[in-house]
């Protein structure tokens, strides 16, 4: 007994002041794209072809990220000329599937869910997790906000066991043909009204196996999003910063 | 026997050197060998040519003593006798490859299914299912126990947690666990046959989210037989910056096991040290890198990211304190009697089963089988004898654990001597293109042990096969075995105590 307080002790208290304070973040973590126009050569195209995963494309003289299918790849091929870079920002959280089309500068961060929603969820979530094909990696930064370090459950948001326990479901993966039907029966048997988040490139577009003839690409036709959350995996705090969002806690 | 293509880790050889024995042959020779101790790393079947019907099977066995990787094939055919009922570690491979290409194993104990997906080539289904349709997950007839008072209880795809899909079948009497049975392929996202005619630009990123908690090792093998394949030999500094990520992937997915062991057994003190320390060990990794689970950091050719005094010294202070905690937190677990109560005999697996169906890494290891890739194959990571002998012979959940301490101990001293002491080296070689017609072999412990990875290249140097073993694909079977005579309260246990990865198994 005495040998466990004093290792309680030693550990000291860890959990961290988000929201309040702004997490550190590695220098070189991989957020939100910096776009510099300036760069860009005169009707340069090269961007349209140049991400293996189709997440680019020049548009009335813009450049635009599709931020949910963008896997934040150390060696982005995205721009020979320098003129797209990740800055520091873990915020991606967004409501809409276009407002992940990003062209700089400010991303129309998630908002509140609508009055009902929020008046019946903005106190208490709980979130049925769906594995659809997922590499785990999403999974991993999930379970962590359980952590001390995270502790979700102090903003009333906790991950249960059983769909008829949730209030919504948060998918990850691309949705395997596999998983398909299991994904549908367990969004069935989720008591309505309900909320769906897709977490990761994966539940969003497909990921890094988009077009497989395994998989369906995400969630787009298969269950109403409700909150997108881009990455490969995103950031545990992409995610809690998200699902704070919705919560109207930030 | 002299003149059989004999090659090292990492290495390739072109395909017209691998002998083509008869069935016969191909059979006595995987015998003899895995009798004098061999291990069966890898089973590929190659169609003969695009669209053929008949295949070629190829084995990969590890000589363990001499560091040699043995390759021969088996003369083309569709129908083949199984050669599981004499040599188990054969049972998955050969599901595998009749899944696949639509062949058959006569005389297969267990012939099913294995990630339910179509034919590649369409044509005939080994089942005889209809070979134009994707076949419906968890379709086949499970192994059942008859009798008074005999139930069985179903669990999954969706089980509790947050966790990947699988589905599990106990046999029960009373609460006695008389068999589980574990059907995957929820996770199959048809990664093999993504790779064929590769490698693309999407290739790195699809090799590192094939197990999204070991994309270090993935992408480490794959960049070994890249490597192999181009004939080229990375700088030792490139190889201490990977070899450095993949002692802290090993470090926070064993960390993280004590905290979900703890969790199982309801010690809260290190289940709550550790699922904090896990991130920690993550975040290291996060500033080599710029993301938790190292992806981006290893490509073929070298590394992305270098370490300057300045991050070493930054990484080596974040170290200090964390490995003091993490030590603190396991000595609390290993001195706790009602938590050692809990592992000691629980989920047994006997060495006889264990070396039978190949159990590998840290299964493999608590039951006494000291298959460690560190340890016996060359890799140009680890010096040799760098690595010490870190067996058990419980063969229970406590085993389990205790090879993890072990490791956790190794590997945090690994870290602070190499972040200490990086060689010198440019960071990335130009990869040439991969010879073509040949057949490439790369193999590193990963923290759940043996990843294999083998490419067969075609006449214009793309890959024709891309065969991924995750140390998962041996160790589910391990699990099965671990729950006989267990109740099925102790299954999360049993399976924390594995934590076998379901999408690097389904791939």
């Amino acid at each position: 007994m005495l040998k466990i307080i004093r290792e309680r002790w030693r550990q000291g208290y860890r959990t961290s002041g988000f929201p309040k304070a702004e997490p550190v973040l590695p220098e070189r973590f991989r957020g939100l794209p910096l776009l510099l126009g300036e760069r860009c050569p005169a009707a340069c195209r090269d961007c349209d072809t140049a991400c293996p995963f189709g997440a680019l494309r020049r548009e009335a003289g813009k450049t635009v990220v599709d931020l949910g299918r963008c896997l934040f790849c150390a060696d982005c091929p995205g721009c020979p000329h320098g003129g797209l870079t990740f800055s520091s920002d873990y915020r991606l959280a967004v409501r809409q599937r276009s407002d992940l089309l990003f062209s700089g500068p400010e991303l129309p961060l998630a908002g509140k869910l609508e009055k009902k929603m929020l008046s019946l969820f903005g106190r208490s979530l709980k979130l049925r997790q769906v594995s659809a094909g997922g590499c785990g990696g999403c999974e991993a930064d999930i379970n962590v906000l359980g952590t001390l370090v995270f502790d979700l459950g102090r903003f009333g948001i906790q991950m249960v066991a059983s769909p008829r326990h949730a209030d919504g479901l948060l998918v990850t993966g691309p949705v395997s043909e596999n998983m398909h039907s299991a994904l549908l029966a367990t969004y069935d048997a989720v008591p309505g009204p309900k909320i769906v988040i897709a977490a990761g490139a994966c539940a969003i577009a497909g990921g890094p196996f988009a077009d497989s003839p395994e998989v369906h690409n995400g969630l787009a036709g298969i269950l109403p999003v409700d909150l997108y959350i881009p990455g490969c995996p995103p950031h545990p705090y992409t995610i809690l910063d998200g699902l704070l969002r919705l919560l109207e806690k930030r | 026997m002299s003149g059989l293509p004999l090659i090292k880790n990492g290495g390739a050889l072109p395909l017209a050197d691998i002998p083509r024995l008869t069935p016969a042959e191909f059979a006595a020779m995987c015998k003899a060998r895995l009798t004098e101790g061999a291990r069966l790393v890898a089973c590929l079947a190659v169609p003969e040519d695009e669209g053929a019907a008949s295949v070629t099977l190829i084995a990969v066995l590890a000589d363990d003593e001499d560091g040699d990787l043995l390759v021969i094939g088996q003369e083309p055919g569709r129908e083949f006798e199984s050669l599981t009922p004499r040599i188990p570690q054969f049972h998955l491979f050969e599901r595998e490859i009749a899944e696949q290409y639509g062949v058959t194993f006569a005389g297969h104990p267990w012939f099913k299914p294995v990630r339910f997906h179509a034919p590649w080539q369409g044509g005939r289904d080994a089942w005889g299912r209809n070979a134009s349709l994707h076949p419906l997950i968890g379709d086949m007839s499970y192994f059942t126990v008859d009798g008074p008072e005999v139930h069985e209880v179903g669990v999954g795809p969706v089980h509790a947690g947050v966790i990947e899909p699988g589905h599990f079948r106990f046999q029960c009497y009373g609460e006695r666990v008389l068999h589980l049975e574990i059907s995957l392929g929820y996770q199959h996202r048809g990664i093999a046959r993504l790779l064929q005619g590769g490698p693309h630009p999407q290739t790195p990123m699809q090799i590192e989210t094939m197990a999204g908690d070991t994309s270090i090792g993935h992408a480490t093998a794959y960049a070994m037989l890249m490597e192999g394949l181009g004939g080229i030999e990375i700088s030792p500094r490139a190889a201490a910056l990977r070899a450095i990520a993949l002692e802290l992937e090993r470090l926070a997915c064993h960390v993280g096991d004590f905290g979900a062991l703890a969790g199982d057994v309801g010690y809260l003190p290190t289940a709550a040290y550790c699922g904090r320390l896990r991130g920690d060990y993550l975040n290291l990794t996060g500033q080599l890198c710029g993301s938790r689970f190292g992806r981006g950091l290893v490509r073929p050719g070298g590394v992305l990211f270098d370490l300057d005094s300045v991050l070493v010294a930054k990484m080596l202070t974040a170290l200090g304190p964390v490995a003091r905690d993490t030590r603190g937190a396991l000595e609390l677990f290993f001195n706790t009697p009602s938590v050692l109560a809990r592992l000691e005999g629980t989920g047994k697996v006997s060495v006889r089963d264990a070396f039978y169906l190949g159990l590998v890494g840290v299964a493999g290891r608590a039951c006494g089988l000291d298959g460690d890739v560190r340890r016996f194959h060359r890799g140009n990571v680890y010096a040799p004898d760098e690595v010490p002998s870190m067996i058990e012979e419980g063969g229970d959940v406590l085993a389990r654990a205790l090879v993890r301490q072990r490791e956790v101990e190794h590997a945090l001293a690994f870290l602070e001597q190499r972040l200490a002491s990086l060689p010198d080296g440019s960071l990335r070689v130009v990869t040439p293109p991969p010879s073509p017609d040949s057949l490439a072999v790369a193999m590193l412990e990963g923290w759940r042990g043996p990843i294999t990875h083998v490419a067969v290249t075609d006449a214009a140097s793309r890959f024709k096969r891309y065969q991924v073993v995750d140390p998962s694909f041996f160790n589910w079977s391990g699990l099965a075995m671990a729950m006989r005579d267990e109740q099925i309260s102790d299954f999360p246990l049993c399976n924390k105590s594995f934590n076998l990865s379901y999408c690097g198994f389904d791939l």
